[in-house]
């Protein structure tokens, strides 16, 4: 008699194509703003031969290099900032013993991945237009406060779990063998959790740089970062410079993603 | 110098508060002599461990004073305490070299370069590793690792050197070989050792002295030879190797045991007592010999070296002894036999019930 086969869904009829299907959806349009940033004619209709006109084209935009420098200055510095306090909030959750009310404090910190964002952007709009009439100051400054507070969880998240991961024995050990708390600190506990530290970076960094809603909602006038400057241009017509726009940020959230998962493996 | 490296002072550790608080250690004093191999002996939860981290520092006694070299050091913390540990885990860096994990205290302590370097090699050397150097922790193997933990606990030249039963995750040949490096290492740096251990024969086999802990408390201190031939209790008889025990009724001129008969023993307890005999301190004669106890044999099992027969006294109480097997292996006994049970002088001990 055979062996009664174990149960798996991928037995199941039907799971091969409807996984493909799953794919198709994700990526084919992916693929197909990809193929048609290449596309000599302007129009999507027809394909005239391949072309890095449009890229040479956004390149030379003043209006584009400007919306990119401002995404990149705002996404560098959230990420820089939000790392930094997510790793103190992450010391600060797991290198002491639970306390009455930490699932709290758990849920205030990833507060922006739960509240609806066009929700906090509506707040920030109130707060940032009163302190835009009481200062008169209209910087980047606050897209880049904007933009550490919410990319705070996404940052906590990878190193807290590294925190979690760690041998509490080494920094007992590093205590043993004459270090301070701050020497432990730094030359035990921040090396092992320098992946964790990176990983959160990089996923600040891209979070912050995709950012349409609230960026749309609190920006100056005249200020762009690249997302909202591709949401104004579509306002007028879909021009084939905005689908190289969008290949760029996705070479580069690619490059960022995959480094935070090569990282995120190196789990000693 | 004063007379004891590490003295503990009726030392109390309380897990938990209230009614709920569970004694780890329940006051404990200790001393332990400069240059000692000194051992921690009990189950696990006896307290060893617990004492073992209050002497490091890692935890504070809820009560008790721990003296090192005469300076009272009970609140100190962890890096300002003479005193290192090698960990059960070994606790190694996974992030530096085997140089720099072993040169890691004296980089804390500020030394310069150069005499890191030097302490470093001379370290590797003491646990023949210098090939070692570069390499990465987790290129290592086990004993390998063991050895890095040693000379990671030694390079600071610490007053003393604390041992979280370091061998316990070896396989027997090496466990059998660090024992014998440890005492190696132990003899060339002439520091303090305390070694946690919950392997009697580990204990006995290194130990100048060794404490047997039990329910947190100090059973008894002594060195191997003491524990083994004369233990203070029936814990102690009965942890340290195999014992037979007896009840029976101390009177004047011995024991009076439950089968009537009345046998010679040390010390002199009245009132209702626990006769301790080793099986290899009894020996078996012919039935009816005078002063022997009369016995049925049970079982017989080999064991290579010596045979344990296990047998029954005249009223059912149990009792074993251990007989050299002889060269043909066979003892010329079977089950069912007859014989005549004689301890051998000095051999029966008389322990409080």
């Amino acid at each position: 008699m055979a062996e009664p086969k174990p149960f798996h869904v991928a037995d199941l009829p039907g799971v091969g194509p409807t996984a493909l299907l799953v794919f198709a959806g994700l990526y084919a349009p992916i693929l197909t703003l990809v193929v048609y940033s290449f596309n000599a004619s302007p129009s999507v209709a027809t394909w005239d031969g391949f072309t890095f006109d449009w890229y040479l084209k956004a390149w030379g935009n003043a209006a584009v290099m400007n919306a990119a420098a401002n995404s990149l200055i705002v996404a560098t510095l959230a990420a820089v900032l939000s790392t930094a306090l997510a790793t103190l909030a992450a010391l600060g959750t797991t290198r002491r013993p639970a306390f009455f009310g930490i699932t709290a404090v758990y849920a205030a910190i990833n507060q922006p991945l739960m509240v609806p964002e066009i929700v906090t952007a509506v707040a920030l709009l109130i707060v940032v237009a009163a302190i835009k009439a009481a200062t008169g100051y209209a910087g980047l400054g606050y897209l880049v406060v904007a933009h550490t507070a919410f990319c705070i969880p996404f940052a906590y998240l990878p190193i807290r779990a590294r925190l979690e991961g760690m041998d509490l024995t080494l920094e007992t050990a590093a205590a043993d063998l004459y270090a301070s708390p701050w020497q432990s600190f730094r030359f035990v506990t921040l090396p092992q959790l320098a992946p964790g530290i990176l990983a959160g970076g990089m996923l600040a960094f891209v979070t912050s740089l995709d950012d349409v809603v609230i960026t749309e909602f609190i920006k100056s006038p005249g200020q762009d970062t690249l997302p909202t400057y591709m949401l104004g241009q579509l306002r007028r017509a879909m021009t084939p410079d905005i689908n190289a726009l969008s290949a760029a940020l996705l070479g580069l959230t690619l490059v960022l993603l995959s480094g935070f998962f090569l990282l995120s493996r190196r789990k000693s | 110098m004063a007379a004891n490296i590490i003295s503990a002072r009726n030392l109390v550790k309380a897990f938990g508060s209230g009614d709920f608080a569970v004694r780890a250690l329940d006051t404990v004093s200790i001393d332990i002599r400069p240059g000692e191999f000194f051992t921690l002996l009990g189950p696990s939860g006896c307290g060893k461990t617990t004492l073992l981290r209050l002497f490091a520092g890692f935890e504070m006694p809820s009560a008790g004073t721990i003296l090192l070299d005469g300076e009272d050091v009970t609140v100190l913390p962890p890096n300002r305490r003479p005193i290192n540990t090698v960990f059960q885990s070994y606790a190694l860096f996974p992030h530096l070299s085997v140089a720099e994990n072993v040169g890691f205290a004296l980089k804390m302590q500020g030394k310069p370069r150069a005499e890191i370097a030097e302490t470093v090699g001379r370290m590797l050397a003491l646990v023949r590793l210098e090939a070692m150097a570069g390499r990465k922790i987790t290129q290592l193997s086990g004993g390998q690792q063991q050895r890095v933990a040693l000379a990671r606990a030694l390079a600071p030249h610490p007053k003393v050197l604390l041992l979280d039963e370091p061998l316990s995750a070896l396989d027997l040949k090496l466990r059998k070989e660090m024992q014998i490096e440890l005492k190696r290492l132990q003899h060339e740096t002439g520091i303090t050792f305390i070694f946690v251990t919950h392997d009697q024969e580990e204990a006995l086999t290194m130990s100048d002295r060794i404490a047997v802990m039990s329910a947190g408390k100090v059973q008894q201190v002594g060195t191997p030879k003491e524990i083994y031939t004369h233990p203070v209790n029936r814990f102690v008889a009965a942890f340290i190797g195999e014992t037979n025990f007896l009840d029976a009724v101390g009177e004047a001129g011995g024991a009076r045991l439950t089968t009537g008969d009345l046998i010679a023993v040390e010390g002199v307890l009245h009132g209702p007592v626990t006769v301790a005999i080793r099986p290899e301190q009894l020996r078996l004669v012919a039935p009816e010999t005078a002063g022997a106890l009369a016995a049925t044999v049970r079982d017989l099992v080999y064991f290579g070296t010596d045979t344990h027969c296990h047998m029954a006294l005249s009223d059912g109480t149990a009792l074993t002894a251990r007989l050299q097997s002889p060269a043909s292996g066979d003892i010329g006994l079977s089950v069912g036999d007859r014989v005549g049970v004689l301890p051998m002088p000095g051999a029966a001990q008389m322990l409080r019930t």
